[in-house]
């Protein structure tokens, strides 16, 4: 399992020292050219999550190549964007010779008016446009699964669950919609249902690997990603309350492990879609299926 | 190295409408006059940027506005109850400056009086919409109030080097009066440090992250 930041939600240049606590780096999404982003105010915070509605503000490719890539830590995934096929093969085309490890293709960003629909033919078009292993992202809609065969079938080699979903904050006195773009991507721990959810489906739906994000805050969130069946995790909205959350969700996550008889947790991969799991069996199961002697890699 | 510390609530006093919130100190360097910590808020999700009202060897204060769900839990703190803060962040005021005269308008006071402080209490103009709200003047030495109608442009004197915090359109009076005053500026902010790019927002033509450049900024 790695631990990633969710796009958008860290930047390795002015806190480098949160971005070692990760395995690897995701960009925020760039797009062909530079973007300032929707007008302020751009974030609002609800009860059960925040809105944003940041716009893809990027400083474009030709920008990200030159200043921002070089200093970026390895391994590090960038995440592309655009609002239409071209776009998006275009940067997939420029950032073919880089040092880069894998391409998060941000199928649904709820942020854009002019969002690509056939995430199928943006990954297919991709897919000839790069050698490098492509993730699409994808929002938790009802029908993220038949999303997610589609992107596998075009050659997506994994997948990013889940995007933000729309959200709406009214502010408390005026009634009026605090962001000034009305609504905005919801996050945090609201997501988090439909972000297993969504795992849940992909998982049995397709055989790519997962990274699964959605409201991850505790080391528990995570272990219940991976149980969904997510074999990678990402952080993204806990960033911005605690710097500090790559190694207290690693150190939960192996405390949580531990409870449930594992050493690694690799080996609770899916472990959801097992049936009639109890906590006793479940880790003896687990590890017939993956061939895996848990018992002693807990005792190592 | 971004670490947020667990700090004890030593108690709070209402100062007109705002509340002063004293947290023992602990560790935490004060900063810069003009840096901001960024606040958990007991029950909320996203931290809240405060400006460092006071220092004192063992305290910190933070002057609130309660204006929403986040400054109102801020507000409503015990003694003894701890929360977690993450700072100083961002950029504060340049104090190399020769004439300082210090700005501010309702709870843009926040960081005067620790500027005061660190400049040698130098002259301060303060606006206000009513007496109420006057009532945090008390913290700034040697300063000259105004009430609404009357706005701190039309009392400002002339050859200082300005430092000003208040609302926007304020800071956009004293910047059209002085253009080499320095300027703390606001805007929403999730993270504070860099992360989030909710406080952008474009100068010269560039995107800029208040938590990062700022939030202090010159005015020119
Ligand atoms: C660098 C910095 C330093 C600050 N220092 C202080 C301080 O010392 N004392 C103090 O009382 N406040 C300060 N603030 C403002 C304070 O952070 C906000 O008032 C607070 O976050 C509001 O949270 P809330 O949950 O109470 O209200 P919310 O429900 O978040 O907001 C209530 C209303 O205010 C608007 N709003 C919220 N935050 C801001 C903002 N930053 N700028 C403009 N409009 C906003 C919202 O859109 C909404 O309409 C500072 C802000 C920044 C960026
Ligand atoms: C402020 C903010 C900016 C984001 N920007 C992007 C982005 O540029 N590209 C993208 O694919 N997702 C973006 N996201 C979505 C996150 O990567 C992630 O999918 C989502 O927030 C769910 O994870 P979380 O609940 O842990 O935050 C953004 C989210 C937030 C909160
Ligand atoms: S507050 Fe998050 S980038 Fe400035």
């Amino acid at each position: 399992m790695r631990l990633l930041n969710a796009s958008g939600c860290l930047d390795a240049l002015t806190a480098p020292d949160v971005a070692a606590g990760l395995d690897t780096f995701v960009t925020k999404t760039v797009t062909p050219l530079p973007r300032g982003g929707n007008d302020p105010v751009r974030i609002a915070e609800t009860e059960v999550g925040m809105l944003n509605a940041i716009g893809l503000a990027n400083p474009g490719i030709d920008a990200f190549l030159t200043h921002v890539l070089p200093r970026l830590p390895r391994p590090v995934w960038v995440s592309v964007g655009g609002f239409s096929v071209r776009d998006y093969t275009e940067i997939c085309e420029r950032l073919e010779g880089e040092d880069v490890a894998a391409i998060e293709l941000n199928l649904s960003c709820p942020n854009v008016d002019e969002a690509p629909s056939g995430g199928g033919e943006v990954v297919a078009a991709a897919r000839a446009a790069t050698t490098k292993p492509l993730y699409a992202k994808l929002a938790p809609t009802a029908d993220v699964a038949e999303n997610a065969q589609a992107a596998e079938a075009a050659g997506a080699g994994g997948l990013s669950l889940v995007n933000t979903v729309k959200g709406l904050a009214l502010d408390e006195r005026t009634l009026r919609p605090v962001l000034a773009r009305g609504a905005g991507g919801l996050s945090g721990p609201a997501l988090r249902p439909l972000a297993l959810a969504a795992v849940h489906a992909c998982h049995q739906a397709t055989r790519v690997p997962i990274v699964g994000m959605g409201g991850v805050s505790r080391g528990r969130d995570a272990l219940e990603l991976l149980a969904a069946g997510a074999s990678d995790v990402a952080l993204g909205t806990v960033l911005f309350s605690d710097p500090g959350a790559p190694a207290r969700i690693r150190a939960e996550l192996e405390a949580e492990l531990a409870a449930h008889g594992f050493a690694d947790p690799d080996n609770i991969v899916g472990a959801a879609h097992e049936a009639e799991a109890s906590t006793l069996d479940l880790e003896s199961r687990v590890g017939r299926k993956k061939g895996l002697h848990t018992r002693a890699n807990v005792a190592g | 190295m971004l670490t947020r510390r667990a700090l004890r609530v030593a108690g709070s006093e209402v100062v007109g409408p705002y509340t002063l919130l004293r947290v023992e100190r602990g560790k935490l360097d004060p900063g810069i006059p003009g840096q901001f910590f960024m606040l958990e808020v007991p029950g909320r999700l996203l931290p809240r940027p405060m400006s460092l009202c006071l220092a004192t060897s063992s305290e910190l204060g933070f002057l609130i506005d309660p204006i929403g769900p986040g400054t109102r839990a801020l507000c409503s703190l015990a003694a003894g109850e701890t929360l977690r803060i993450l700072g100083p962040l961002g950029n504060g005021f340049r104090l190399d400056v020769e004439r300082p005269l210090l700005v501010g308008g309702g709870i843009g006071i926040a960081p005067l009086p620790y500027l005061s402080e660190r400049l040698a209490n130098p002259p301060a103009v303060l606006g206000f919409r009513t007496a109420w709200h006057a009532e945090a003047a008390a913290l700034v030495p040697n300063a000259e109030v105004v009430l609404e109608p009357t706005y701190v442009t039309e009392v400002l004197p002339p050859g200082h080097d300005v430092l000003a915090c208040g609302p926007a359109p304020m800071l956009e009076a004293v910047r059209r009066l002085t253009p080499n005053a320095q300027l703390a500026w606001e805007a929403p902010m999730a993270c504070g440090y860099g992360a989030c790019y909710g406080c952008a927002v474009e100068i010269d033509g560039e995107l800029k992250r208040l938590c990062v450049e700022g939030p202090v900024l010159a005015a020119a």
